[in-house]
């Protein structure tokens, strides 16, 4: 057995158009996934420190459920559980996107809880002080501020929920890992196509890691 | 409708046998302070006296436990209920706090517009062009594009001021309003501060400038663990003291 290995380079880049017709689809499971998740961090996030308990209760109990669990059995759990539940089947783009919405939105919920609750009390009473009413002391002064803060977390999230969605090959949806899997079935080039599948993911990310620094650099203005 | 409480045309402020209790800590202790429009009230005391508090009941910042405490003719009920009245209350208190509590985010300009816009719906330019004069008239004119973060402390309370201001309060609290400024920049919000006395203002100050406060006051009160032990006008308080806890606070702070 020859223990030099040669990369075959031809092999590695004859697999780039396949390959990039899984990034759509890991775009859209990521980014559509992260949406609805981060609408979902909102509303839990500030449950979580509502005024009642019948608010906080259930926000609590969502969190801890789908931070609690894999993000792989919860797409499962959703891809092949719930259509028994539905009696009908889900597809497994709409199985992945809401796989990354319930998982996303439960550590999204505590960035957004966290965030709101770092401004000093001071700017509340500043607000409430001026006559604003509590909803328009939160939506034009605790709000921004605590939005500026959560993105750095929000940006480490996102790249988490990329990348999590090549778990979501298992569901057959055809996203990076699952184009990779097919390729190397009739190439037999797993060194160079995998190799190929985490270049994908690291420009996918590395793009976002760029785009959050401008954003942060933009958000300092006035702090 | 009719206000089934009586309310006093002559007091901007009644609080009557006003009690706060922060957990077993008794803060206030049967406070009795009434207030005419247009006077200037000086609040003096130890740190811990319970002065800030007392002021920060009266625009519901501090919920009371018993009593009875009217603002400008409505009434403000125990353990922070009533807040339709209480959000009327604050459109017409100003306050300027210790830490100035500008909004960070938004220009110097956009402080002093965000309430008047907000809550008493002026348009975007009447707004404007009241802030434009509230800040020339406390000096800082030319910083109005500027976001907080790039003011001295002493300019960024003279926004605090401003902002307040453009609502038009008819009564303006301040706690401590020079405690967290370097020295030299304490003379230029008294300044600001005793010009508004001037004009007429009602005012409520909680302040450790002694000789502020015998210049503006009508009225100094000395509170003690919770409780008003002196008042009266500062030549009186100041000069001919006839508390002895008095007598030894002013003691402490007016030798040096």
């Amino acid at each position: 057995m020859n223990s030099t290995f040669s990369f075959n380079w031809d092999a590695a880049f004859a697999s780039i158009p396949y390959l990039l017709k899984g990034v759509p689809y890991t775009l859209m499971i990521s980014f559509g996934g992260l949406a609805i998740g981060f609408v979902i961090g909102i509303i839990f996030g500030l449950m979580r420190i509502g005024p009642t308990i019948w608010m906080r209760w259930p926000a609590i109990a969502y969190i801890e459920v789908f931070r609690g669990t894999p993000v792989l059995v919860q797409v499962l759990f959703i891809f092949y559980g719930l259509p028994q539940l539905l009696g009908g089947p889900i597809d497994a783009l709409t199985a992945g996107i809401a796989a990354i919405a319930v998982n996303s939105g439960a550590y999204i919920s505590e960035v957004v809880r966290g965030g709101v609750q770092s401004i000093e009390r001071g700017q509340r009473e500043a607000g409430v002080s001026l006559g604003l009413s509590r909803l328009q002391t939160f939506r034009y002064i605790i709000w921004p501020q605590g939005f500026r803060r959560m993105i750095p977390a929000l940006g480490n999230q996102a790249i988490i929920s990329i990348k999590d969605t090549s778990l979501f090959a298992v569901i057959g949806v055809g996203e990076l890992v699952r184009q990779g899997q097919i390729y190397i079935a009739t190439t037999f080039n797993a060194l160079e196509v995998y190799l190929m599948v985490a270049l994908m993911y690291l420009a996918i990310t590395l793009t976002l890691s760029v785009l959050l620094r401008l954003l942060e650099r933009k958000g300092l203005v006035g702090q | 409708m009719t206000d089934e409480h009586e309310t006093d045309a002559r007091h901007i402020v009644r609080m009557e046998n006003l009690n706060k209790h922060f957990g077993s800590l008794h803060v206030l202790k049967d406070v009795d302070l009434a207030v005419t429009p247009g006077e200037v009230v000086v609040i003096i005391g130890a740190s811990g006296s319970g002065k800030s508090t007392l002021i920060r009941c009266i625009n519901g910042l501090e919920e009371f436990q018993s009593g009875s405490l009217d603002v400008d003719g409505r009434q403000l009920l125990p353990d922070g209920k009533a807040s339709k009245a209480l959000q009327q209350i604050r459109t017409e208190v100003g306050m300027v706090f210790q830490q100035f509590n500008l909004f960070p985010h938004m220009t110097v300009l956009d402080n002093v517009t965000l309430a008047p816009m907000k809550v008493r719906g002026a348009s975007r330019d009447e707004a404007r062009g009241t802030a434009r004069r509230l800040l020339e008239r406390v000096g800082i004119s030319d910083q109005a594009e500027k976001y907080p973060s790039q003011l001295s402390g002493g300019q960024q309370q003279r926004v605090a001021l401003a902002r307040a201001l453009a609502m038009e309060p008819r009564l303006m609290l301040f706690d401590e309003p020079t405690s967290a400024l370097d020295p030299e920049m304490i003379g230029e919000v008294l300044d600001a501060m005793r010009e508004l006395a001037r004009e007429g203002m009602t005012m409520i100050i909680v302040t450790h400038e002694m000789n502020f406060a015998r210049e503006v006051a009508d009225r100094v009160i000395y509170i003690h663990k919770g409780e008003i032990v002196e008042q009266g006008t500062p030549d009186a308080v100041f000069d001919n003291p006839q508390n002895e806890r008095t007598q030894s606070f002013l003691a402490r702070v007016l030798t040096h």
